[in-house]
């Protein structure tokens, strides 16, 4: 039986070897001890040691060829013996049969994610996931405090915190345990009362968290005026109903012509400009009372109400009878974005002299609004509601849109207030002329 | 004083880059070469000019067995040394593999003349030592491997193989760092009133290091029965004596600590090495003395398997020593002479120990790895023997 | 109670040892004859002889590795370093050969050896002789450290170390070695790995080794004193083995830690606690573990400067404040 001789390691770096050349030839005799080649490696130049005695009797290496550790070189046998056919290099043995560790995984040196909790079930304020956080910024809170904040069912994003750099520490949580009105929903902008965060609801426990929340100065202003208005003007309300379709009909017919000019009327901007006119036809409407007497103004300045935040606010469109449906429309928008936004100026939210509220995006046919002081009258407009009318001596399928007209008695009498509604009624259902 | 330093003042002058003129002064030191002539009146040991090692006592008694017996020893570390090699270069044997080829006679030696109290620490060519105390192939293959079954679980390596048992203190890495181990143990042996020695070995190149000094001075200082044996095979890795150790012989350095010293020119006689060392031994168990013995010897291969072996000799030069002092070959040679060996006996040494290094490598490939909880024990004596711990709390880290 | 000093204690617990085994030596340099470079073993030449209190020429990697070589025959020796900052000399010899012995011979050999000496800066000594490298010693596996931060704990770490069957470095402090307090006079040990709460409180953990304790305690007074905040101290005593129970206890109760250590920061004894109690008591902590160490540079000589570095009950109790935030 030959024996082999493959590619050795000779430096502890070694993988590869380049043979050289060969000092014996096929068919020499060799003895244990004899020097059969040059093998370069990483390091250096080494020879090749056979330690077996015997006869060359294959070379399965070229000169110059790289042979990898373990892959053989030549057999040594009898004269005359035939050559094995070179196996499969088997290069280095098998790795040891352990499993080595798991790399270990390093820690960030950066603060970690943050955990959501894994509530059995969701809870009312538990840390909101990082993406929904008011701030741009993550929660700044110790890891004792994250946790006694989810054992006791604290919003952390609601709480300041008084650790360095605005961390909250247990000491802000146990505080907002103890007074549930330090967790304060923070004002951001561009928040309208639909916007506010998702909340889910439990089945056991409050459906909030108790707790009392100090007035802002809107709200505060809101109540105060209110309460003079609905004390202290003396109110009576006119109900009409008014057929939609005409209005519908136009207001469609002007958006898909002017679509590409990007022009979207909403049925408000109608309602608007129609209210001007109609004071124009019934002016004394366009009055406040003050306290001796009555002031008619020359323009109608209407105003309408916009929903914000924690409130409401009534954006001014000044001369209101000399724009366009389209200009009104124009202004509208910017108006109540700005309305959202907080950012009016005084004079684009006081001076109206007549007040448009509209609940009809809500879903409400009808309600009866609260007079804005010194108005004397304010329009309460609900949404368009399909239902069987009568036209034409026959019942139809018809749109009604019900308005509501709050008067000031001291300025506006039944009669009075029945004209106006009457025209308004006459300009919605013949918006044709509001284009004069 | 050995030398006076002549002292004279050089001027140089030097030109700057910005043309500044500037000059520098030094002092130029020569000093008078250091006298040959040892201060101490102590005359060093007679080398072996016409010393015939058969004759000293400790060898005429050697009955035929014994001597068969240093031979087949001395065979026995070649053919694990070769087997050795040849696994390395199968890739079997990881990171280094010093080995101890033509220097077999010192470790056989050595051994042979050990008493129940002497005892052996050396560096890491320690393959022969560890044989020659009676350390099993099995065993010292397995550890090559890093196995479980090695002697010291795979745990050391080919350089720290140990057996307390039979007074062999391994087997260390760090060049001279076991030299004041040697001399501890000495030190103990001597605390306990034990009629024993320490035979703490060291390469050439060790000589240089601090360590090697200090203990140098403690021994001597305390009287330690230690001896330091020198094994000389000339070269310190790469680096030639001549290149690397200031002064004349390295044993002659122990004169300055006011020890014995002697050098033994042939490392080669098995013989010869137990003459010297054994009269070293005696000093020291008879009157607790310190010695420091140079053995010259030679190493047929590198420094290591990754040494190459041609940047600092050449070839002719281990030809030359192979041819007529190589340890195994003189030994026979003697040995046939008297007929104490016969071919056929001969022959016989030969294949068994080739058989049992063969055998041991089987051994090693066999065994298993150690497994992943083993590298934790062996750290602490309290965790391996944890009905004995008296400490607490955590010794371990992750 | 009899109330001795910290170098009492040693000499104290060094005696009885080698009272009880044979094979217990103290070595080093001055120990003998000039009754020890700082005294702590007095008298013990006269009372032992030259073969159990020998006196060392000056080679610590020669004599420490001496040492370990005899350890490993079965001798228990203590070696004492003048100052702990000469380690560095024979640094081969304790890390290389102390700690691996046992592991390079597959567990065939241990090294019952106690290497011992003051370890501290705060006496002018400069940067070469104030070393405190518990850290370094404690980072190789093989190696306990011990630092006692008063004479009770000395005595009975002392005796423990002694008796310990691996090598145990033995951190002691030139300042504390006057300091005394009550040492029962009875057999007694301190086991190795074991922490000691020093002062129960709520607030803040702060958690040190060594003469920064005695710091500590102080500012913990000041703490109570200016601010009613109740501090727990706790003296970890052994960094290897270390105490994490008594560790992650304190922090689970007062979620706040402050490690004190005389140490410069990198990689010190503090660090290393710190990650242990963000990897097992993250949830606890209502901030991250801070550390108050000493002043990241060689030990500056000149004195005023020297006492600014190192802690002080000032900067600890300011460090505590921080930490309480």
């Amino acid at each position: 039986m030959a024996d082999l001789i493959d590619m050795p390691k000779l430096s502890d770096t070694m993988s590869v070897g380049t043979l050289i050349k060969w000092l014996k030839k096929e068919g020499d005799a060799v003895q244990a001890g004899d020097m059969l080649a040059e093998i370069e490696t990483d390091k250096a130049t080494m020879e090749l040691e056979t330690f077996f005695t015997g006869t060359l009797i294959k070379i399965y290496a070229e000169a110059g060829s790289q042979v990898a550790i373990g892959a053989p070189l030549c057999a040594i046998g009898k004269p005359g013996e035939a050559a094995p056919a070179p196996p499969v290099a088997s290069a280095t043995p098998p790795p040891p049969v352990v499993t080595m560790p798991a790399a270990v995984v390093v820690a960030a040196p950066t603060p970690v994610a943050v955990p959501v909790p894994a509530a059995p079930a969701p809870v009312i304020a538990t840390v909101a996931p990082a993406a929904s956080q008011t701030s741009a910024d993550r929660l700044k809170i110790s890891p004792l405090a994250r946790k006694i904040a989810a054992d006791q069912k604290i919003d952390a994003t609601r709480l300041t915190g008084s650790g360095p750099a605005g961390r909250i520490v247990k000491a802000d949580v146990l505080a907002a345990v103890a007074n549930p009105s330090l967790a304060v929903a923070k004002q951001t902008a561009g928040q309208t009362p639909s916007g506010q965060q998702p909340r889910t609801v439990t089945r056991s426990g409050p459906i909030q968290a108790e707790r009392t929340v100090p007035a802002t100065n809107m709200r505060a202003t809101i109540a105060k005026r209110l309460l003079e208005a609905k004390t202290q003007i003396p109110h009576f309300y006119l109900e009409i109903e008014v057929d939609a379709e005409p209005l519908l009909t136009v207001r469609a017919q002007l958006n898909t012509a002017l679509e590409a000019e990007g022009v979207k009327l909403s049925v408000n901007d109608f309602i608007l400009k129609a209210s001007a006119e109609a004071l124009r036809r019934v002016p004394g409407v366009n009055a406040s009372w003050t306290g001796a007497g009555i002031q008619y103004h020359g323009a109608t300045h209407v105003s309408f109400a916009v929903a914000i935040e924690d409130g409401l606010i009534t954006p001014v469109i000044r001369d209101a009878h000399l724009k366009s449906v389209f200009a009104i429309s124009t202004e509208v928008k910017p108006l109540g974005q700005r309305a959202k936004q907080k950012k009016l100026k005084p004079e684009e939210f006081t001076g109206g002299t007549f007040c448009v509220s509209n609940l009809g995006m809500m879903g409400i046919p009808k309600f009866s609004a609260i007079i804005n002081p010194p108005n004397a009258a304010i329009l309460a407009v609900g949404t368009t509601v399909t239902k069987p009318v009568v036209k034409n001596g026959a019942i139809i399928i018809g749109q009604t849109m019900t308005l509501t007209l709050s008067c000031d008695h001291r300025v506006v009498d039944g009669a009075l207030g029945a004209q106006f509604l009457s025209a308004l009624k006459d300009l919605l259902e013949k918006p044709a002329l509001l284009l004069v | 004083m050995l030398f006076k330093p002549q002292v004279s003042l050089v001027f140089d002058e030097v030109t700057l880059n910005n043309g500044i003129f500037a000059s520098n002064y030094y002092f130029k030191l020569k000093a008078f070469p250091v006298t040959k002539k040892p201060s101490s009146t102590k005359k060093p040991e007679v080398t072996n000019l016409g010393y015939d090692a058969r004759q000293a006592p400790i060898n005429i008694k050697l009955g035929q067995d014994e001597k068969i017996a240093l031979y087949r020893d001395m065979v026995r570390i070649r053919r694990f040394e070769e087997r050795c090699l040849r696994s390395y270069q199968q890739g079997k044997i990881g990171g280094f593999l010093h080995l101890y080829i033509g220097q077999e006679s010192i470790a056989v030696g050595c051994a042979s003349v050990m008493g129940k109290d002497d005892h052996i620490i050396t560096a890491y060519r320690d393959h022969g030592h560890a044989l020659a105390v009676g350390m099993g192939m099995n065993e010292m293959m397995a550890e090559n491997y890093g196995k479980i079954t090695g002697c010291s679980k795979g745990k050391g390596g080919s350089m720290h193989y140990f057996d307390p048992s039979r007074n062999f203190w391994g087997g260390h890495g760090i060049v001279g760092g076991q030299i004041p181990l040697g001399t501890g143990l000495a030190y103990a042996l001597k605390y306990k009133g034990l009629k024993g020695a320490c035979m703490a070995f060291m390469g050439d190149g060790s000589v240089n290091q601090g360590a090697v000094h200090e203990s140098y001075n403690l021994a001597a200082l305390w009287s330690l029965p230690v001896v330091f044996i020198i094994e000389n095979n000339g070269y310190s890795m790469g680096t030639s004596q001549e290149r690397s150790s200031a002064g004349p012989s390295l044993a002659q350095r122990a004169e300055g600590y006011g020890m014995n010293w002697a050098i033994i020119e042939d490392g080669h006689d098995v013989l010869a090495v137990r003459d010297k060392v054994g009269q070293a031994l005696k000093l020291a168990h008879d009157k607790s003395l310190p010695s420091v013995l140079e053995i010259r010897t030679y190493r047929y291969r590198g420094h290591s398997v990754a040494d190459p072996d041609t940047t600092y000799r050449d070839k002719a030069e281990i030809e030359a020593y192979k041819s007529t002092k190589d340890p195994l070959s003189v030994f026979q040679l003697s040995l046939l002479a008297e007929q104490t060996l016969t071919d056929e006996l001969i022959q016989k040494i030969d294949e068994s120990a080739r058989a049992e290094a063969e055998t041991s490598a089987q051994f090693a490939d066999a065994s298993p790895y150690p497994s992943i909880e083993d590298i934790k024990k062996d750290v602490y004596w309290e965790i391996d023997n944890p009905a004995d711990r008296k400490s607490v709390g955590a010794l371990f880290f992750d | 109670m009899p109330v001795i000093t910290y170098r009492e204690a040693l000499r104290a617990a060094m005696s009885e040892e080698i009272e009880r085994d044979p094979n217990v030596v103290l070595m080093g340099e001055e120990v003998a004859q000039f009754n020890g470079a700082y005294k702590i073993s007095e008298g013990m030449l006269a009372k032992y002889g030259p073969k159990r209190i020998v006196d060392t020429p000056i080679s610590e990697a020669g004599f420490i590795g001496m040492g370990v070589g005899a350890a490993m025959l079965g001798l228990r020796p203590v070696m004492e370093l003048m100052f702990f900052s000469f380690y560095s000399v024979a640094f081969d010899q304790i890390f290389n050969n102390a700690a691996n012995i046992r592991y390079m011979s597959g567990g065939l050999i241990n090294c019952p050896i106690v290497i011992r000496g003051p370890a501290n800066g705060g006496t002018n000594v400069g940067a070469t002789h104030s070393h405190t490298p518990e850290s370094i010693a404690a980072y190789h596996p093989g190696i306990k450290v011990v630092v006692p931060s008063n004479a009770y704990d000395a005595k009975g770490l002392m005796k423990s170390a002694i008796r310990d069957n691996d090598p145990v470095m033995f951190l002691e402090n030139t300042i504390l070695y006057g300091e005394a307090c009550e040492v029962p006079d009875g057999e007694y040990l301190v086991p190795l790995g074991k922490a000691s709460v020093m002062r129960e409180g709520t607030d803040i953990s702060i958690i040190g080794h060594g003469r920064s304790i005695q710091l500590a305690l102080k500012a913990a007074d000041l703490l109570k004193q200016k601010h009613n905040i109740n501090a727990e101290v706790v003296d970890l005593r052994s960094i290897r083995p270390l105490d994490v129970e008594t560790i992650l206890n304190s922090v689970k109760k007062t979620s706040r830690c402050l490690y004190v250590e005389e140490s410069k920061p990198f990689c010190s004894v503090g660090a290393m606690v710190a990650c242990l109690i963000s990897d097992q008591a993250f949830d606890y902590l209502d901030a991250p573990v801070k550390r108050l160490t000493s002043i990241d540079a060689p030990a500056i000589y000149s004195p005023p400067l020297e006492k600014l570095q190192l802690p002080s009950v000032e900067r600890i109790y300011q460090a505590a404040l921080d930490t309480l935030k």
